[in-house]
């Protein structure tokens, strides 16, 4: 079984590019209704199935995406 | 230690750089000027004190060149001759924005255009008044011997350190290429200071450095505008450099620069034989302009000659710095054509004596 | 059963710290992000941060100065491998790049980046190749593809009138002062980590003295192609990469 993992976003630099939602593998990530202080609408974590790959936060051209992972 | 040496102009100079303890030459030939990085490619300055000579790909280039050496904090230089100073202006206005130290020699020739390789002086404008785009000034140092050449590029470097600005040695095609007797200051030391304001690699803790002439922000820009402004109005005070002949008892005033000066000295020597009482003001740097000089002797004077190599350039700024007291006329030859001090006296005699 | 993951030790991947805080003021969805902390973390994972400057082009990535926390010079429009030069003269010791767009690398600049490249100036040399020119405003540059819409070429480039697109980077690649020659994207999870060692690679081969290492990324310009930076991700595949093919073009000899 996979590792279980976790993401931080920030919320205020997120642009809601949607870049990150097509690199997770088990669409954790998904475009919110909130906006931020920017009125971009923001990522955010709609399960608990992530693993802690980091392909989101790779692929995030605004560095917003912290990863964790549990180390096992 | 005393070194005397028979020089050309050009290669005078180039020496001079490396003893003034240049870090880096970048330039692209173009006559009149080509001996000085023919000069410093055969002298291999890399080996006497490490300097980097390099032939860039154009002015362009090699005025960006001096741009990165100079945000490092290195003694930079680049030379050209007049078409080729036209393509730095964009370089020399971005080095004036982001405030760097640098030395440009423009030995002229006539233009416009290609015009002719002759020596001529019809890049006064252009120097003085900045040149390139935007709100700027360079100190213009206006050598009219083989010495001064060499003189002025030590000068050079310390003024540009002085105020982080671009200078300019407005050298001819006259001076570059004659040769005279000059005497060669020692060697110097190559800068191992590292500057707060330039590019050597971040330190921990303390901000990245960060070199440009951008502001997104009009307040930021017109700040940037002030502090310029403030720094030329220092130079002004401070750097002003001329030499004046026989203005003593003077009813008559001829002024001219660089290589014409000393036609002009010869016209002076002339016309007081025949009991012209008329003396010579020689600046020496073209901007900081020597205005005070021309206001105090504008009272005694019956009229000012400017003889110049060029069409009427330096004419306007002495009508400026006399505005009014006294009679200012220009006297002129273009074209790379040289004149004589016969034509000279003969000018004074029918604009401002006649006239 | 919900024990909390984010401790310290748990941590796998945050912004390098080449990059600093500041918000980017690029567009949503556009590469020049990803190809920033690319270069940033290639920087840190090296330990150069100190002893690396950079030059920032004109375009869009005009003020990348504000997000690389290293020391940098702003170039005039075209210039940067000029700029580089003097400081790589200077500093032969330092890691010096350049970060320039297709329309400062590729057209106002050629004359700067081939010699500068042809000299093998030792310094590195980041391409982003989006085929347009985004600051000004969505106008063609000279890698918008045959028949791509700009601003400047509202009826498709007209490669009669307007020339073709160029493969600036297959050029650089035939003069001998090139060592590291080669094309990314960072759309992708596993373009970008390719990105990253190619620039890591690139960079360590700059303490060789071998000559200048070129890394072009084909990246996207979501608002010049009016396009959702998703869609314009997937145009970018099926448009760009045919002509701009990924891969390595010049590697060193073994």
């Amino acid at each position: 079984m996979a590792k279980k993992g976790d993401i931080v976003i920030d919320i205020e630099k997120c642009k809601g590019c949607e870049v990150c939602l097509a690199a997770c593998p088990n669409d954790v990530l998904a475009i919110g209704s909130e906006v931020n202080r920017k009125g971009y609408r923001y990522a955010v974590k709609v399960n608990s199935d992530c693993i802690g790959c980091a392909n989101c936060a790779v692929v995030c051209p605004d560095a917003v995406i912290t990863v964790y992972r549990e180390k096992k | 230690m005393k070194e005397l040496r028979l020089m050309k102009g050009n290669e005078a100079l180039a020496e001079a750089a490396i003893r003034a303890g240049a870090d880096a030459y970048f330039g692209y030939p173009i006559t009149p000027q080509s001996e000085i990085i023919e000069y410093l490619m055969a002298e291999n300055p890399e080996e006497r004190t490490g300097m980097v000579v390099l032939q860039a790909e154009s002015e362009v280039a090699a005025i960006n060149m001096v741009y990165g050496a100079a945000g490092c904090g290195k003694r930079a230089i680049t030379s050209s001759s007049s078409p080729g100073i036209s393509l730095k202006q964009e370089g020399l206005s971005y080095i004036a924005g982001a405030e760097l130290p640098c030395v440009v020699v423009n030995v002229v020739r006539a233009g416009p255009g290609l015009g002719t390789i002759q020596p001529s002086q019809s890049d006064y404008f252009q120097a003085v008044k900045g040149g390139g785009h935007g709100d700027y000034k360079m100190i213009v140092l206006a050598p009219a011997t083989v010495q001064e050449s060499v003189d002025y590029v030590k000068l050079a470097f310390e003024l540009a350190f002085k105020y982080r600005n671009p200078i300019m040695i407005l050298s001819d095609g006259i001076i570059g290429q004659m040769m005279e007797k000059v005497e060669l200051f020692e060697q110097q030391p190559r800068l191992t200071e590292e500057f707060e304001w330039a590019t050597v690699g971040k330190k921990p803790n303390k901000d990245s450095v960060i070199v440009t002439s951008l502001q997104l922000q009009s307040e930021e820009q017109e700040k940037v505008n002030l502090r310029l402004q403030a720094k030329y109005r220092e130079i002004e005070k401070n750097e002003v450099l001329y030499e004046s002949y026989k203005c003593e008892d003077a009813e008559y005033l001829f002024t001219a620069f660089g290589s014409c000066a000393r036609i002009t000295r010869k016209a002076m020597e002339m016309a007081r034989e025949k009991g012209i009482k008329v003396g010579l003001l020689r600046p020496q740097t073209l901007y900081p302009f020597p205005v005070d000089a021309y206001r105090n002797l504008a009272g005694q004077l019956k009229g000012i000659l400017t003889v110049e190599m060029n069409a009427g350039q330096m004419v306007e700024d002495v009508r400026l710095a006399v505005n009014g007291q006294t009679k200012v006329e220009h006297f002129g030859r273009f074209g790379g054509m040289i004149p004589s001090p016969e034509e000279i006296l003969n000018a004074l005699e029918q604009k401002i004596i006649g006239g | 059963m919900s024990e909390n993951l984010i401790t310290p030790e748990n941590l796998v991947y945050k912004k390098t710290k080449s990059m600093t805080d500041r918000i980017l003021h690029y567009c949503p969805g556009c590469g020049h992000g990803t190809a920033h902390r690319m270069l940033a973390e290639a920087i840190d994972e090296l330990g150069i941060q100190g002893e690396t400057i950079g030059v920032a082009p004109v375009g869009c990535s005009v003020l990348a100065y504000y997000y690389f926390d290293v020391d940098m010079q702003e170039a005039a429009h075209g210039r940067a491998p000029a700029v580089a030069t003097g400081i790589k003269r200077v500093f032969p010791e330092k890691y010096v790049f350049t970060y320039q767009g297709d329309g400062d690398l590729a057209a106002i600049g050629t004359a700067e980046t081939i010699h500068a490249c042809n000299r093998g100036e030792n310094i590195l040399v980041v391409f982003i190749n989006n085929g347009i020119y985004g600051m000004t405003g969505g106008q063609m540059a000279p890698t918008t593809l045959e028949g791509m819409k700009s601003s400047t070429s509202p009826r498709g480039r007209d490669v009669k009138t307007m020339g073709s697109p160029l493969k600036i980077t297959e050029m650089i690649a035939q003069l001998p002062g090139t060592y590291f020659v080669t094309r990314q994207a960072v759309h992708t999870p596993a373009n970008v980590r390719k990105t990253k060692r190619a620039l890591k690679k690139a960079l360590e081969y700059q303490k060789l003295n071998k000559g200048t290492c070129f890394v072009e990324i084909v990246a996207n310009c979501p608002s010049g192609w009016k396009m959702t930076p998703v869609q314009s991700n997937k145009w970018m595949e099926e448009n760009m990469f045919p002509f701009y093919p990924l891969g390595d073009i010049k590697v060193p000899e073994k």
